[in-house]
């Protein structure tokens, strides 16, 4: 009697949080009249709405820029993350403990008091409209660094003095030595920063108004809200099933890793 | 052999290759950090367009902060915001992790499921909430009227639409607190709960005095979580409603937005940031204070 209670409730919660993503894949499809109903299917599904989306917005190219922008974040945060959390955890330098400090304070900052500031840095340097104006605000984290870390404390210095003695640079006591060790906080600082640059929206609104250079979820807000989608029900519903496809996929292969990652951002915050 | 000069050397060279392995980020923190919040001290004694010279007016964008009441307006969504999500949020979290936390089987799929909203782009589920809540067509009207209940105005009426982003947001968010109370549970000792069945407690005593004084550090991390996640609302009010009805759903985020990209009042963009930023950081203090040393 508990069990099938339980059951009940757990079903009724796959229902809740699974269903509005099958209702909109199943209404991308649709033809619009049909849209408004709960059931997924009809005997007239159609490519209509992908075929308007694709051809109002460069939408190809968005998810060409956002992976160039989310693989080269990520990759700049981890590589650099990791060179300053293993001088934080294993290297003594004059400065070592200021820095770290530093660091915590950087995080406790709201995003907010720098927000407009960085807008202005970006025209100055002249980088609006450019990658780079994506990338590096972003190449480095603090919350990563402390990550990083946090888990290279926890490996044996005695490794590391070896490897010293045995004349191996500190260059290559990380990457040949610390790094194969590393494996569960490189998934997770590379996952939480795929995830964060993915799905950024505010700051390519910010610095990327030419088309060609927008990321996938900004043109997707621009074709909602700026009226290209002429109200078409299920143009948007197409445009954000092929904004969440790539992640929903994604999660299906790699499920227990995105769950551990993003709870521990969670759990140490 | 090992050569004391030499191990005195390779501490030397190391000392070196720690300043080298953090300089990118001595470089990053200057210019994207240190900067930026440098310039924000500037800006907000300033009025400027970005176009021409910047003006210093003293206070004065403090002065209009005051008297703004779309300043008042963005802070009242937001505390409307957060009394509704953080509540709505612990409750449902709290729930589905005690019934994860059972011995039932498909419990990695069900909480896999549980944690869908939360990788997926807050765009993507803007677009979808926006049909769901539909006043004529939406989902949730539908099965409302088939049981045959009235319709909500969900996102049309200025009481309704903040109550619904929170819905919403709630929704998107849940699965990381159900992961999060998920750990607090585990991490709860049986002899615990053992020596209480002992004693004669009630399941329901065993979880007023054991669990829920256990998993108070669980609801402090939600509540910090969500009221900065809260004071940074952005796409979901920007899309799903531009903050209307009536300013019901401008939260600060899209004020601060609005200022700077509309009108361009940077100063006045900086200013409401800067005092968002004061708010936020006197909030979330306020809240580990109260809540961690509330008896238990």
């Amino acid at each position: 009697m508990r069990n099938t209670f339980i059951y009940f409730m757990l079903i009724l919660g796959a229902v809740l949080f699974a269903y509005p993503f099958l209702w909109m894949i199943a209404g991308s499809l649709k033809p619009e009249l049909e849209i408004g109903s709960l059931g997924l299917f009809s005997p007239n599904m159609t490519t209509q709405s992908y075929e308007a989306v694709l051809t109002k917005i460069p939408i190809g190219k968005a998810f060409v820029n956002s992976l160039i922008v989310s693989l080269a974040t990520t990759t700049s945060v981890v590589l650099f993350g990791s060179m300053v959390g293993y001088a934080l955890a294993k290297l003594k330098f004059v400065g070592n403990k200021a820095l770290y400090m530093l660091i915590l304070f950087t995080m406790m900052i709201p995003f907010q008091i720098v927000l407009i500031p960085q807008y202005i840095l970006m025209v100055k340097l002249g980088w609006t409209d450019t990658y780079l104006a994506l990338i590096a605000p972003t190449m480095m984290s603090a919350f990563s660094i402390t990550l990083f870390r946090q888990f290279f404390m926890g490996i044996p210095s005695a490794l590391i003095d070896a490897a010293r003695i045995d004349g191996c640079s500190e260059k290559r006591i990380l990457f040949s030595i610390v790094w194969p060790l590393s494996r569960p906080v490189i998934v997770t600082v590379a996952i939480l920063t795929f995830m964060s640059s993915w799905n950024e929206v505010l700051w390519p609104l910010m610095v990327v108004r030419e088309r060609s250079l927008m990321t996938m979820p900004q043109i997707v807000t621009l074709f909602t809200i700026g009226g290209e989608a002429e109200s078409q029900l299920g143009s948007l519903l197409a445009a954000a099933t092929l904004l969440s496809l790539p992640v929903i996929i994604a999660y299906s292969f790699f499920q227990k890793y995105f769950i551990e990652s993003m709870a521990s951002s969670g759990l140490k915050g | 052999m090992i050569n004391l000069r030499d191990i005195i050397h390779r501490a030397k060279h190391s000392d070196r290759t720690g300043y080298w392995f953090v300089l990118p980020y001595v470089i990053f923190f200057l210019a994207f950090v240190a900067y930026p919040l440098f310039f924000s001290f500037i800006l907000i004694f300033h009025r400027w367009n970005i176009v021409t010279p910047m003006e210093w007016i003293g206070l004065k964008n403090f002065a209009r902060l005051l008297q703004d009441p779309l300043f008042f307006k963005s802070l009242v969504n937001t505390l409307t915001f957060l009394l509704i999500h953080i509540p709505l949020q612990i409750v449902v979290a709290l729930m589905f992790a005690l019934l994860l936390n059972t011995k039932v089987k498909l419990r990695g799929f069900f909480r896999a499921l549980y944690f869908l909203p939360v990788v997926v782009s807050g765009v993507a589920v803007t677009i979808l909430w926006q049909q769901l809540y539909s006043y004529d067509y939406g989902v949730l009207n539908t099965l409302l009227r088939s049981i045959g209940l009235s319709p909500v105005p969900w996102l049309i009426d200025s009481s309704w639409a903040m109550p619904s982003v929170a819905i919403m947001a709630t929704w998107k968010n849940v699965g990381i607190y159900i992961v999060l109370f998920l750990v607090g549970l585990q991490n709860i000792p049986a002899e615990l709960y053992e020596a209480a069945s002992l004693d004669g407690a009630t399941r329901l005593r065993q979880f007023r005095h054991i669990t829920l004084p256990m998993l108070n550090p669980t609801v402090v991390v939600i509540i910090v979580l969500s009221t900065i996640g809260g004071f940074s609302l952005f796409i979901e009010p920007y899309v799903l409603t531009g903050g209307g009805p009536m300013q019901s759903t401008l939260s600060g985020m899209l004020y601060i937005y609005n200022q700077a990209f509309y009108f361009n009042h940077m100063g006045y963009a900086a200013t409401l940031g800067f005092v968002f930023a004061l708010v936020i950081l006197v909030v979330v203090l306020v809240q580990r204070k109260v809540v961690e040393t509330e008896p238990t």
